[in-house]
């Protein structure tokens, strides 16, 4: 029988072929905690015996949702993290290196068929890179930073094809986001996605990365783009479909007319076309985020900003990815131009998507953000209301002190 | 593995931000995440919950962050098990790796306060108030293993590496 992406690399990885619904237990190439999941993990780790991760050079703390530490309880995580990485001799990035996903990728932690588990939601995203990815909670991040094992339930797979190339202005952000209001926020659940067809293929992993990101807002396991396609800074193995791999369900979809879309409150699956909600006022617009917070992102808010000012009463908050994003964005004029727009640059980092500070929105103020979760209460307020959108949609609407089709602002491309 | 309590109700697609607020996340001192469990969903929840009662949720419980102090919160408020109409996959995993007992069940017409009885392990939900049962989904063997452990950190301990 053929096999699916995600079936080929678990079967690479198990040597035997597999078949959805077989458990397994594989070996993993690589693992990492944040400072939201890994003081809890380090605490399981020593309680389940363990004494020496499987291997330093696979495994990775990462200090990025609550960065700079805002209290005194969180320093001391994340001096515990500090210490942990030290005594076992594996790598911690520190405050400002970056969003965990940003910086795995960057740093390649993570590579075209591996399996990589992260504490986080978000750890599909590397989906982008052709691996296979899954999210899990700190007790079983501690169990495979100790044994270098997962057990896991091999997925069924979906495929979702997007023919036609996406119009200007329309940013892989727009496609996902209208994915995830077709799927539904639970439409994927405990299912391996694939993304394949001509919208996806002149996409960079950048782009792919977006794509995978949101993978999680539909409830799947993992998210894998078909990497026809796709570019990297080294040589790789690309992994492809058999022609006869067996999906539980195929959505094709021509994306060649979409429109910029928006995710309205409170879930990320409550997806429009930007028309239905263009023109609500909003006091805060926020890009970042491991969804939306690499370079050709700030980009995008760029184009739209050059030698404009964001509307009085609007504030414009950016954390980039990583370090190397900012001296990227630095480097090329791009923060030059945002920060001349009126936007604040805060340290890389998760920011305030995570809701713990850095721009805490205040109640009944309205949000448009580059993030992937709109959820009540997300960015720390239960009283405010959270859109997401493209970053170069939060551009124009920081630009207009409403929500705003970017496609309506005149700009030099 | 059987519970027997009252039931809290609420509906579909409860993500974790609203179980546990991700500012209340960075802590090694559980006991405050009881503190604000389940907040913006229904800041009553914590003061009326007791010991032993039963959270009773409709579809894809749990969805959004893999924070483990999502049933972390939910068993230090005292509630013995959850039931649900299916759960978001991190949480599944991370609720029986952190021996919370759940339970899935499909549909369901579970009232707030009934009195409910659950045998998890043989997969059976009892609904005495409106004297009805539902069957529940088995869990897959290595969690039933897991969860008889009470979490896979006593898994873990005892048997050194999973086992299938």
């Amino acid at each position: 029988m053929g096999q699916t992406i995600s079936e080929k690399i678990i079967s690479n990885h198990v040597g035997h072929p597999v078949s959805p619904g077989d458990l397994v237990i594989t070996h993993v190439d690589g693992v990492m905690a944040t400072d939201t999941t890994g003081p809890l993990a380090l605490k399981a780790f020593e309680e389940m015996g363990g004494t020496k991760v499987f291997d330093p050079t696979k495994c990775a703390l990462i200090l990025d949702h609550a960065v700079p530490p805002p209290n005194e309880r969180i320093a001391n995580l994340h001096k515990m993290m500090r210490v942990f990485a030290k005594e076992q001799n594996m790598k911690l990035f520190e405050i400002g290196e970056g969003i965990c996903h940003q910086v795995m990728v960057e740093h390649q932690y993570v590579k075209p068929g591996d399996i990589f588990i992260g504490a986080d939601s978000h750890t599909p995203t590397y989906g982008a890179l052709n691996a296979f990815a899954c999210g899990v909670g700190s007790t079983d991040l501690a169990a495979t930073m100790m044994t270098g094992k997962i057990w896991l339930k091999v997925p069924e797979s979906i495929k979702i094809v997007c023919s036609g190339k996406l119009q200007d202005g329309v940013s892989a952000k727009d496609l996902i986001l209208f994915i995830v209001g077709q799927i539904t926020i639970s439409g994927a659940t405990y299912q391996a996605i694939e993304f394949e067809g001509e919208a996806f293929e002149d996409m960079t992993l950048a782009s792919r990365m977006t794509i995978a990101n949101m993978v999680a807002e539909m409830g799947g396991k993992t998210g894998i783009v078909n990497p026809k396609g796709l570019k990297l800074d080294y040589d790789f193995e690309a992994i492809y479909p058999d022609e006869n791999a067996v999906y539980t369900r195929t959505f094709t979809f021509d994306v060649s007319t979409l429109e910029p879309q928006i995710s309205v409150p409170e879930s990320p699956d409550n997806v429009e076309n930007i028309s239905s909600v263009e023109g609500t006022s909003i006091d805060y617009a926020f890009i970042g985020t491991c969804c939306n917070g690499r370079l050709e992102d700030l980009r995008s808010a760029a184009d739209i900003l050059k030698g404009k000012r964001i509307k009085e009463g609007v504030r414009f908050l950016i954390a980039p990815a990583s370090k190397s994003v900012l001296l990227d964005a630095m480097s090329d004029g791009t923060m030059q131009i945002l920060i001349e727009a009126g936007a604040s640059i805060i340290t890389p980092g998760c920011g305030p998507c995570v809701g713990t500070h850095q721009g805490v929105p205040g109640n009944d103020e309205v949000v448009i953000s580059a993030a992937n979760r709109n959820f009540k209460g997300r960015m720390g307020n239960p009283n405010s209301n959270i859109y997401l959108a493209a970053p170069a949609t939060v551009a124009a609407s920081a630009l207009e002190g409403k929500i705003t089709n970017p496609k309506n602002i005149s700009h030099e491309v | 593995m059987k519970f027997s309590g009252a039931a809290h109700v609420y509906g579909d697609n409860i993500d974790t931000d609203r179980i546990i607020p991700g500012k209340y996340t960075k802590t090694l001192d559980l006991s405050t995440l009881a503190d604000h469990v389940l907040e913006d969903l229904d800041p009553e929840f914590r003061h009326k919950v007791k010991e032993g009662d039963i959270l009773v949720a409709g579809k894809n419980f749990g969805c959004g962050s893999s924070r483990e102090q999502a049933p972390l919160a939910i068993k230090k408020a005292g509630i013995a098990v959850v039931i649900a109409e299916d759960f978001a996959r991190i949480f599944y995993r991370n609720a029986i790796n952190i021996g919370l007992p759940i339970v899935e069940i499909g549909s369901h017409t579970i009232q707030a306060s009934n009195q409910i009885e659950v045998d998890v392990l043989g997969g059976k939900v009892t609904d005495n108030t409106a004297d009805t049962s539902y069957k529940s989904i088995p869990l897959p063997s290595v969690m039933v293993d897991i969860l008889k452990h009470g979490g896979l950190i006593e898994y873990l301990k005892t048997n050194k590496d999973y086992k299938l």
